[in-house]
């Protein structure tokens, strides 16, 4: 095995320093609105995480999952139980900790994915969704046997220093999604990586090349509820700042289905773009409502407007560019980069994947 | 003893007929898979949006039932032919599960459309069918049986039987059974393959306009349908994908099912285990007959 953090090139250095120059320094600079803080970067940073969760299971292992809020749930509520009850764990400590405990519900609920697939799994993995709502909403200890149905969740300490403003909450997300996203890319280009695809792309072919299927597939569904539950944790302590199930239902798990479809399956940057765009499209469709029409337009309409509009972009993407918005990026950055150097060869196009 | 045993078959009996409504709504899934291998996921989506239509042609512009439901089957067939002449032709030589991921998308459009068009409130539709006990049968057998649930029964029935004679018996049905089977051999021997995709999304549509009515006049017509829906999914795990007599029996196991651990086992968990039970029964079936009880064994070439 090659060893860690050796999967990095040049260019993936050059473009880390540039994110990190533009969150660190550049944004909190520029950007002073609250607003901006806790409506859109910290869920676009929780629900980016949560993306790359849905990657691993789908983009990576091409196994149809259906339940990433529920294992954000589990993991939102672990963290809850953990601070109440461990509080010697410290924030990072309970925030691995809920990980963990949204990885043994993700072995649990992935076990299916070694008899079936397609349809079939998406249908077991519905299971975990609805299995572990449930179990949160019927049985008080979870929830500390409140009666209100939403807890608040605690504040953040992290070395005994707090963390309430908005811009420190957005450095915690950032510092954790940047942790968890280097080391996603790390383990994509490595050989759990390898064996992923392999088993995405033929797993008949691969388990008779000695990747071990079951060991690949409940490591993919283990790694990816992890990073699914920390989201939830950060979901729920960062942006929502309370705790209940309802707001991990199936809509949720729907919602990182798309931006992990419609960023581009089987790439990181897409969980980003994704994200970016779920969440950043009805915020503008409602400033158009509000400013072009000056609210002429009802509020439930523009929701269903941006409904169909999700629904179109998705068969349009399944048509004409089953990879999603990072293929075209990719495929604009050729594009770019062939104009440029007008001396080199004309027409090559990057080699299309058909899945 | 004999009340308990009453009160047992009091349960089962409405959890049949209750799952007859999961059958009415795997049904439709099951035409169109069985006609195209397409797993169409916005089957849920479609009885929302024609039983919406309905309620709305038949409230906001006062037409009358009859009209209304013909012009929401209308609507249906409009909503087929458009599925398959932009979504389903462009996907023609797609995997599987790209074509299922753009059903999902198509299941958004039409919830989006439905909502658009008619509003997001909860509306009543009331058929005429009380949703009540039948008096001559709680008089004569002691049983408590809602008049729904025997209507939805009894529609559940004549609509298999009709698709049933449809797919065995006519040349129609012979075509469908053709392209399901091989649509490339089909299409060259002349079966007219444009027009069998629009038949089987039409009577789909019509299948889930009638689920829709059935399920919107317990449950008042409202966004929650779809999510109802969903558990056609465990029903056709366990009927099989490509079986109508399945998709029935499914439903069935699922409605009885759920219904008894709910009254007898549900209490002791604070109840409202209906929400996941189905599907983990369909984890059970999964890990044992995965092609379900009456599908055709799932063979992978590799």
């Amino acid at each position: 095995m090659k060893p860690v953090f050796m999967t990095y090139t040049k260019k993936d250095l050059i473009n880390l320093a540039v994110c990190m120059v533009l969150s660190v320094l550049i944004i909190p600079t520029f950007i002073k609105t609250e607003y901006w803080y806790t409506s859109i970067l910290i869920p676009w940073l929780c629900l980016a995480l949560a993306t790359i969760g849905q990657q691993i299971v789908m983009g990576y292992t091409g196994q149809l999952a259906l339940g990433a809020a529920g294992f954000m749930a589990a993991g939102a509520f672990a963290m809850f139980n953990l601070i109440l009850r461990v509080p010697d764990l410290g924030f990072v400590g309970s925030l691995i900790v809920s990980g963990l405990i949204a990885a043994a519900f993700g072995i649990l609920f992935g076990l299916p994915s070694l008899k079936v697939r397609g349809i079939y799994l998406m249908v077991a993995t519905l299971a975990s969704q609805f299995f572990i709502i449930w179990m949160i909403d019927k049985f008080g200890w979870f929830k500390n046997y409140d009666s209100s149905g939403i807890i608040t969740a605690q504040d953040i300490v992290i070395l005994g220093k707090p963390f309430t403003t908005p811009l420190a909450m957005y450095f915690v997300c950032l510092a954790v999604t940047t942790i968890l996203t280097l080391l996603a890319m790390n383990m994509a280009r490595g050989s759990t990586g390898r064996n992923w695809m392999a088993v995405r792309d033929m797993d008949i072919a691969a388990e008779s090349m000695g990747v071990s299927l079951l060991r690949t597939k409940v490591q993919a569904f283990a790694i990816s509820a992890f990073y699914c539950g920390v989201a939830g944790a950060l979901f729920a302590f960062c942006y929502l700042k309370s705790l209940e199930p309802v707001a991990f239902d199936i809509k949720l798990s729907f919602k990182i289905l798309f931006m992990c479809i419609l960023g581009g399956l089987g790439t990181i940057n897409g969980a980003f773009i994704g994200a970016a765009f779920i969440l950043l499209f009805p915020v503008l469709l409602n400033a158009i409502g509000n400013n072009v029409f000056h609210g002429a337009i009802d509020a439930t309409i523009i929701s269903s407007i941006e409904q169909v509009i999700f629904g179109l972009l998705m068969i349009i993407f399944m048509i004409y560019e089953p990879l999603g918005m990072a293929k075209l990026w990719e495929n604009l950055k050729q594009s770019i980069r062939s104009k440029l150097s007008s001396s080199g060869i004309k027409g090559i196009k990057s080699p299309v994947l058909k899945k | 003893m004999a009340n308990e045993l009453l009160f047992f078959m009091e349960v089962l009996v409405g959890g049949l007929l209750a799952g007859t409504m999961y059958s009415l709504v795997a049904l439709g899934f099951v035409l169109i898979f069985k006609a195209s291998a397409t797993f169409n996921f916005s089957q849920g989506a479609m009885v929302f949006f024609s039983v919406l239509a309905f309620c709305g042609f038949m409230q906001d512009f006062n037409i009358p039932f009859v009209l209304a439901f013909i012009l929401a089957a209308f609507l249906m067939v409009v909503v087929g032919l458009c599925t398959e002449r932009l979504v389903l032709r462009p996907l023609m030589n797609a995997s599987e599960d790209t074509v299922l991921m753009a059903t999902i998308g198509l299941g958004y459009v039409l919830e989006g459309l439905a909502q658009a068009a008619w509003g997001v409130e909860v509306r009543r539709l009331d058929l005429g069918i009380g949703d009540f006990p039948v008096p001559w049968i709680a008089d004569n057998l002691k049983l408590f049986i809602s008049a729904l649930d025997i209507t939805a029964g009894l529609v559940a029935a004549i609509m298999i039987i009709g698709l049933f004679l449809l797919f065995k018996y006519t040349k129609i049905g012979l075509g469908l059974r053709a392209v399901a089977d091989d649509a490339g051999a089909a299409s060259s021997i002349g079966i007219p393959l444009k027009h069998i995709m629009l038949l089987v999304w039409s009577a789909a549509g019509v299948v889930a306009l009638v689920a829709g009515m059935m399920w919107g006049a317990r449950a008042g017509v409202q966004f929650a349908l779809v999510d109802l829906a969903l558990k056609a999914l465990p029903v056709l795990i366990i009927g099989g994908f490509s079986s109508i007599p399945g998709a029935i029996i499914g439903g069935l196991i699922i409605g009885a099912v759920e219904k008894i651990l709910e009254v007898y086992i549900g209490p002791f968990f604070g109840g409202a285990i209906e929400g996941w039970a189905p599907y983990v029964l369909a984890i059970f079936f999964l890990l044992y007959r995965p092609e379900g009880l009456f599908g055709e064994k799932i063979i992978r070439r590799v």
